[in-house]
């Protein structure tokens, strides 16, 4: 299992390359990046910010309940961004090695939707006038 | 007893501090908490939603606090 929070650039051949496997016949990879938009607003960047252990934490548990729904799974990294990032960086990388497809793709679906629910990670969107937390007010 | 609150994103830009030290009567829950710091920056009680963390998990309403607790104030989440 490989979950990490960094400040540096999110090395994707190396996540994959954890992926290694010999009983896996797929392996599922998300990669989430930064948006030049948010709600018809141009984006010039995004911080994030994460409470680190608790997300590490967390994080962990959400690929132990990704194993224990598909105990297949061979392999599973959870790799986020904090700090700063441009558009079309890399702000998450998620991948999980399984021996068939269908899984793979249930399993990746699975941590990446319940990391935005329950991971504490923050994104402020900014724009050319100002600034906002996604998500922060109804 | 005495508590550090961390604090993060909209919830420290609110407060305008990463902590806050508060003295608080033994056996205070939570939801004392949350109600207390709500009252102190009403701009906390215009979120979505503000969930209190306790030893890195979620913690419930009526679940009291100790001293040694690790606590956090955690405004609606937007990783990915």
């Amino acid at each position: 299992m490989l979950i990490e929070l960094t400040d540096l650039p999110i090395d994707v051949a190396a996540v994959l390359q954890a992926m290694q496997a010999d009983g896996a016949g797929a392996v599922n990879t998300f990669i989430g990046t930064v948006r030049n938009q948010s709600t018809g607003r141009r984006v010039m960047r995004l911080h994030y910010e994460a409470y680190d252990a608790m997300a590490l934490h967390q994080l962990r548990r959400v690929a132990e309940q990704a194993q224990e729904r598909w105990p297949m799974l061979q392999k599973v990294a959870v790799v986020h961004r904090k700090g700063t990032l441009a558009i079309g960086d890399i702000a998450v990388v998620v991948a999980v090695a399984t021996p068939h497809r269908a899984e793979s793709f249930a399993a990746c679906q699975f941590i990446i939707d319940t990391l935005k629910q329950v991971v504490p990670i923050w994104k402020k969107e900014e724009y050319e006038d100002g600034t906002v937390w996604v998500a922060a007010h109804p | 007893m005495n508590l550090t609150i961390a604090l993060f994103g909209i919830a420290r830009e609110i407060v305008g501090q990463s902590q806050l030290q508060l003295a608080l009567p033994t056996g205070t829950s939570v939801q004392q908490l949350l109600r207390q710091l709500q009252e102190q920056y009403p701009g906390l009680t215009q979120l979505s939603s503000l969930a209190v963390a306790r030893n890195n998990e979620y913690a419930q309403g009526e679940e009291l606090l100790q001293e040694r607790d690790e606590i956090a104030l955690i405004p609606p989440v937007s990783g990915g």
